[in-house]
């Protein structure tokens, strides 16, 4: 990391941001984190890239960003909420109560 | 009242002061015995509107130090009062989950996925006139200026994960530090972009009371320590009834006309709110009534008034629009049907 009193005093003073453009592993320290919701997206935290089909990096528009699983979201690959209106589930239903076997 | 509220901030007199001091006490308890429908009352929620502005942007003209005046806070407390009870009366409450992560977040998720009333955003998409599209904008604009402020209140007040989630939530609303990506910035931008001013309160005058309420009850909520489990069930219900809406609302200025200037508000939203529904129901109103299960009943309350006032302003709305009048107030006594 960068201490602003060792930079040079011809180049403009960095701003937050800037750590990320300059660092792409900076986040070393604290790996990306994939959290699944239920029934819902999987929230990516950290310092990550998220790549077209060609390798074109698709710009965040954000930190913490949700990516689709349920396939219907019109922003893919980002989550819209369209998970809720058709059901989603990404958990089992619990089985439903079997007839006791004849005896 | 209100008007004596004003009267009471513009004096610069002791002398008057303890005698217009006297005069707004008298009025706000008469106005509150007097009143048929706190949150439709014009007068009251506009004197809590302006004593609540203090504590944001200021009102022009009046001196700063009014914030934190005895009688202005009285006055606020007054009405809270009976503002908070009228809400835990009519607001529909659904049957409370076990407090945990899990349980709480699936019955948020429930509870607003249940929520069918008048769809403000479908008349949007599909019907609205530019006109309504203008009345939709300024509405909007009373909340949306301030966007994300009210719910700010409540991260000193929490502790924990849940103060973690909020923070993450609220750092986005504010653009990650970006001047031009604040959520409320953007807003201003939309409605510069259909030639409205997007001066903080301009409006304030032609909106109905419950658009004032709607704004009141998330200050109030926020603002009190007491009900820091109820701002963060109103947030999550906010966020889980935002992304689809959003989506319509940019749909109907497209097919109004309008470029990405005026939808990308709309459009961000779609994306950052799906985000924060997550964030808002698990992280923050489910860890907080886990670590504090005190609070579970007041994350459901939150989230039901939210629902409740939100679905009376938007059926008020569509009824206005339905019936061929204007949803605001001021040109709706001059416009009435003859």
């Amino acid at each position: 990391m960068t201490e602003p009193d060792n930079q040079p005093a011809n180049q403009p003073a960095k701003r937050f941001d800037d750590q990320w453009d300059d660092h792409p592993a900076a986040g070393a320290d604290e790996p990306v984190s994939i959290t699944a919701y239920p029934n819902g997206p999987l929230l990516v935290r950290g310092t990550f890239e998220i790549l077209t089909p060609t390798g074109e990096v698709i710009p965040p528009r954000r930190k913490t960003v949700a990516l689709c699983r349920c396939g219907v979201s019109t922003l893919k690959p980002f989550c819209d909420g369209s998970h809720k209106a058709i059901g989603f589930r990404t958990e089992p239903e619990p089985p439903a109560p079997q007839p006791p076997l004849p005896a | 009242m209100s008007a004596a509220l004003l009267e009471l901030l513009e004096t610069s007199s002791t002398a008057t002061e303890t005698d217009l001091a006297a005069t707004l006490r008298e009025r706000t308890a008469a106005a509150l015995g007097e009143t048929a429908d706190l949150l439709q009352d014009d007068d009251l929620q506009t004197a809590l509107f302006l004593a609540y502005e203090l504590r944001y942007s200021g009102l022009r003209g009046i001196d700063d130090a009014w914030e934190w005046h005895p009688e202005v806070l009285a006055l606020c407390a007054s009405i809270e009062l009976e503002f908070e009870k009228a809400l835990r009366e009519r607001a529909p409450m659904p049957e409370l989950p076990a407090p945990g992560v899990e349980s709480v977040a699936a019955a948020l998720f429930e509870l607003t996925g249940a929520d069918t009333g008048p769809s403000v955003s479908r008349y949007m998409a599909k019907k609205a006139t530019d006109e309504q599209a203008h009345e939709f904008l300024i509405l909007r604009s009373i909340y949306q200026l301030k966007e994300a402020d009210p719910h700010s209140w409540a991260i000193p007040r929490l502790r924990s994960r849940a103060k973690a989630a909020l923070v993450e939530i609220q750092a986005d609303e504010y653009g990650g530090g970006r001047f031009d990506r604040m959520h409320s910035e953007l807003f201003a931008r939309t409605m510069r972009g259909v030639g409205l001013d997007a001066t903080n309160g301009h409006y304030v005058d032609a909106v109905p009371a419950i658009t004032l309420a709607s704004s009141n009850m998330m200050t109030m909520f926020g603002a009190h320590r007491r009900l820091r489990g109820a701002i963060a069930g109103h947030l999550a219900a906010f966020e889980m009834t935002s992304s689809q809406p959003n989506r319509l609302y940019g749909n109907g200025f497209r097919r109004l006309g309008y470029n990405a200037d005026v939808t990308f508000y709309f459009d961000e939203h779609v994306e950052a709110d799906a985000v924060h529904e997550q964030i808002a129901a698990r992280d923050l109103a489910g860890s907080l009534a886990t670590d504090e299960p005190e609070l579970l009943q007041d994350v459901f309350f939150g989230a039901a008034a939210g629902l409740y006032v939100d679905g009376l302003a938007g059926a008020q709305q569509l009824d206005a629009w339905t019936a061929g009048t204007s949803a605001l107030r001021a040109v709706d006594t001059a416009s009435l049907p003859a």
